[in-house]
C-alpha cells in the first residue's frame, strides 16, 4: 500500500523536477501512441524534438520557435497571475481574437495611407481589444459575482463568431475577389509586423514578450501587486486581512491577461498570419494554459514551457509531413503532458511512504 | 424575411431534441457536483462520447450499441479525471481543463477514417395512432428512444437524490467531505463512481450530437455545447428538474436561432448563431446572486490526513 503523507512545506526540489519527469513520461506514453498509430516511436520523437532545432533544415525551423512561442510566452503570462491568484481566465483565445479584430481594423481603416504611426495606433487597439474582452468577466465577476470561467469562455464562442462575421464582411478585402479574409497586412508596410532582423524569426511580438517576462517576474517578486496576487491564492482570508481588494485584484488579473493575448493577437495577425480570416487562430489561448502550469505559473518557466510547446508544434508539423503523423497526435501529446505535471505535481505537496500504514 | 415558415408545434419538437445533448451532459454533470466535485472536463468528454458513439455505431450497424459505446468512453475518460483529482489530488479547475484539451486531441486522433460517413439511424419508437394526434402527438410521441432516456434520467436522478439512501450519502459528501468521512463513508470512492456517471452522461450526451442531431462525424462538433451544460448546472441550482427546464429553454434558443436564418432574417447568421453563448451569459448573471444552493465542499481536494 501506498500511502500518501503531507509535506510541511513544498519540495523545492520536486517542483523543479516534475515538469522535467513530466516531458519525460510524456516521451515515452507519447511514443506508445506513436507506435499505436504504426510509426516507429524513437523516429517520431526525434523528427519532432531533434529535428526543428539540430536537423538538416534547422536553419529555416530555429526563427519559427520564436514566431510561435511568443504569443504563447505572452499569453501564458498573463494568465498565470490570475492562475497564481485563483482567477481563472480560460478565454484568451477570445481575447487573442478580438485583439487581432480591433487591432488589424485600426490598420485596414488607414489603408493605404503610410505613415509610422499606423503600428503603433494597432498595437494599442489591439491590447484594448484583449482587454475590453476580458473585461466583460471581470465586471461581470466584481458586480454579480458570476463565475469568470463559464463566461471568458462562453466569449471565446462569442468572438469566434465575431471574427467570422468581421472577415466575411465589414473587413473583408474589396480586391479579394469574394473570398473570405481581410487584405494582406504583410503587403501594407506601416501596419506589417515585420521581423526585426531578417530571417531570425524575431518581430515585435517576440520583444512584447520578452518584456511581458521581465515585467511579470519583477512584479511578483519586488511589487506589492505581485505580493498581493500569491496571497490571495495561497490564503484568500489572510490576503483580505493584509489589505488586498480583491475586486481589483480580479479587474487588474484578468485585464493583464486579456490585454497580452490581445497583444499577441495583433502581432499574429498583422505578422505571421498576416490576415483576417475565419481560420487565423490556432487555438494558442488554449494552448497558454498548458504553458502556463508547465512553467509554474513562473515567469522564466514559463519561458521554458513555451519553446518546448513551440517546438511540438514546429516539430509536429515536420512529422505530419515526413512521417504522415496525424495533426491530431500532436494535440493529444500536448493534453498528455498537461496531464503528466499535474499528476507529478503531487510529489511536491506530498510524500510517498510505502508499506502498510498504522492502524487507524 | 418569412416568420410563417416557422412551425411552432415543430419548432418545440425540435427544441426537445436540441435540448437533449445539454440535458444529458448536465445531469451527469449535476451529480458529480452534488457529490462535491467541479468537472470542467465535460467538452473533452462528451466530444470523446461523439466519436466513440459514431465509430462503434458505424461499425455494428446499430446506434443503441453506439451510445451504451459512448457511454462506456465517456467513462473511461473520466477516469483519467478521478485519478488526477481523487488520487493525486491535483487542481479541479486544471484537471478538467486537462481534460477538455485532451479529448479534444484524442476525439480528432480517433475520428480520423469517419469523416464523411453517414451513421445508421435510429429510429423514433412507434406509438402508433398516438403520434397522429393533432399538436401532441408530434411533441410528445414522435422522438427517438434516447430522448425518452434522457427525461426518465431526470427523474431517475431526482428521486434517488432525493429519497434514497445512496441519495444521502452522495449529498452529504458533496456538502461536507470531513464530516462524511468520519461517519465512514468512502469518500474518494464515491466521488470516483460519480465521476464516472457523470462521464458516462456526457459520452451519450455527445454521441446524440454525433448520431442523431448532426448524424455526421466533423472535428470539435460539440463547439462549446459542453460548457453550456455546465453553465447550466449553476443556471439550475443543482436541482435536477431546473436541468429540464434550462436544457429546453437553451434548446428552444438554439432552434429558435437556426430557424430565424432558415427563414432568412435580417440579422447576419453569426450574430444569431452567438445568440445562445450570449444568452447563457445573461442567464448566468441574472442567477448568479443565489449561490446558496452550491454543495459545500464543491471543487475542494479531499485528503484524509487533513
Amino acid at each position: 500500500m501506498i500511502q500518501l503523507e503531507k509535506r510541511p512545506q513544498p519540495s523545492r526540489l520536486f517542483a523543479y523536477l516534475t515538469p522535467l519527469l513530466a516531458v519525460l513520461a510524456t516521451f515515452f506514453f507519447g511514443g506508445l501512441l506513436f507506435a499505436a498509430l504504426g510509426k516507429d516511436p524513437v523516429t517520431s520523437i526525434m523528427t519532432i524534438f531533434w529535428e526543428p532545432l539540430f536537423g538538416e533544415f534547422s536553419f529555416y525551423y530555429r526563427p519559427q520557435l520564436l514566431i510561435k512561442g511568443a504569443p504563447l510566452v505572452l499569453i501564458a503570462i498573463g494568465l498565470s497571475l490570475g492562475f497564481k491568484a485563483g482567477i481563472w481566465n480560460i478565454g484568451a483565445e477570445g481575447q487573442y481574437v478580438m485583439g487581432a479584430l480591433f487591432g488589424a481594423g485600426v490598420g485596414l481603416a488607414f489603408y493605404p495611407a503610410e505613415s509610422v504611426f499606423i503600428f503603433p495606433a494597432m498595437v494599442l487597439a489591439g491590447a484594448f481589444g484583449g482587454w475590453a474582452w476580458a473585461m466583460i468577466p471581470a465586471i461581470l465577476k466584481v458586480k454579480f459575482g458570476t463565475n469568470e470561467i463559464l463566461v471568458s469562455l462562453m466569449l471565446v464562442y462569442v468572438a469566434e463568431q465575431f471574427l467570422a462575421s468581421m472577415s466575411l464582411g465589414l473587413l473583408k478585402n474589396p480586391e479579394g475577389f469574394g473570398f473570405p479574409g481581410s487584405r494582406n497586412l504583410q503587403q501594407y508596410a506601416s501596419a506589417h509586423n515585420a521581423e526585426i532582423f531578417a530571417g531570425s524569426g524575431m518581430h515585435w511580438g517576440v520583444v512584447a514578450a520578452m518584456i511581458a517576462v521581465i515585467f511579470a517576474y519583477v512584479l511578483l517578486a519586488r511589487h506589492r501587486l505581485g505580493f498581493a496576487v500569491r496571497v490571495t491564492g495561497e490564503a484568500p482570508r489572510a490576503a483580505r486581512f493584509s489589505g488586498v481588494n480583491p475586486s481589483r485584484l480580479i479587474l487588474f488579473c484578468l485585464g493583464t491577461s486579456g490585454l497580452l493575448a490581445g497583444l499577441a493577437g495583433l502581432f499574429e495577425v498583422a505578422g505571421p498570419a498576416g490576415q483576417v480570416s475565419i481560420d487565423f487562430n490556432v487555438g494558442y489561448g488554449f494552448t497558454a494554459i498548458i504553458v502556463a502550469f508547465l512553467g509554474r505559473l513562473h515567469p522564466v518557466g514559463i519561458v521554458l514551457a513555451g519553446l518546448l510547446m513551440a517546438l511540438t508544434y514546429i516539430g509536429g508539423d515536420i512529422a505530419q509531413s515526413q512521417l504522415g503523423l496525424p495533426a491530431a497526435a500532436i494535440q493529444v501529446f500536448q493534453g498528455m503532458l498537461l496531464f503528466f505535471l499535474l499528476a507529478l505535481d503531487l510529489l511536491t505537496n506530498y510524500r510517498l511512504r510505502f508499506g502498510r500504514a498504522e492502524a487507524a | 424575411m418569412d416568420l410563417s415558415v416557422i412551425n411552432p408545434i415543430l419548432l418545440v419538437a425540435a427544441l426537445m431534441s436540441a435540448a437533449t445533448p445539454i440535458l444529458l451532459a448536465a445531469t451527469g454533470e449535476l451529480v458529480v457536483e452534488r457529490a462535491g466535485v467541479l468537472n470542467l472536463g465535460v467538452e473533452g468528454m462528451m466530444i470523446v462520447g461523439a466519436i466513440c458513439g459514431f465509430a462503434i455505431a458505424v461499425e455494428t450497424g446499430s446506434p443503441l450499441t453506439g451510445f451504451v459505446a459512448a457511454a462506456v468512453g465517456g467513462a473511461v475518460l473520466s477516469l483519467l479525471f478521478a485519478f488526477l483529482t481523487q488520487v493525486t489530488l491535483a487542481n479541479q479547475v486544471a484537471s478538467g481543463l486537462a481534460l477538455t484539451l485532451f479529448g479534444l486531441g484524442l476525439s480528432a486522433l480517433l475520428g480520423q477514417g469517419y469523416v464523411g460517413v453517414k451513421p445508421p439511424r435510429i429510429s423514433d419508437i412507434g406509438f402508433g395512432p398516438l403520434a397522429d394526434i393533432p399538436v401532441i402527438g408530434p411533441i410528445l410521441f414522435s422522438h427517438d428512444p434516447i430522448l425518452y432516456f434522457g427525461i426518465f434520467l431526470v427523474a431517475g436522478v431526482w428521486a434517488v437524490l432525493k429519497f434514497t439512501r445512496v441519495g444521502l450519502i452522495l449529498r452529504a459528501v458533496g456538502e461536507n467531505h470531513d464530516a462524511a468521512h468520519a461517519l465512514g463513508y468512502k469518500v474518494v470512492r464515491i466521488r470516483t463512481l460519480a465521476i464516472m456517471f457523470g462521464g458516462a452522461c456526457a459520452g451519450m450526451g455527445g454521441a446524440y450530437i454525433s448520431l442523431i442531431r448532426v448524424p455526421q462525424w466533423t472535428e470539435g462538433m460539440t463547439a462549446g455545447v459542453g460548457w453550456i451544460a455546465l453553465a447550466l448546472v449553476v443556471f439550475a441550482s443543482w436541482k435536477p428538474w431546473r436541468v429540464l427546464l434550462g436544457a429546453y429553454l437553451f434548446g428552444g434558443i438554439t432552434q429558435l436561432q437556426l430557424n430565424l436564418q432558415g427563414a432568412g432574417v435580417a440579422i447576419p447568421v453569426e450574430y444569431l448563431a452567438m445568440s445562445p453563448y450570449v444568452i447563457t451569459i445573461v442567464v448566468l448573471v441574472v442567477l448568479s446572486a443565489d449561490k446558496s444552493a452550491a454543495p459545500g465542499s464543491l471543487g475542494r481536494t479531499f485528503h484524509a490526513s487533513h
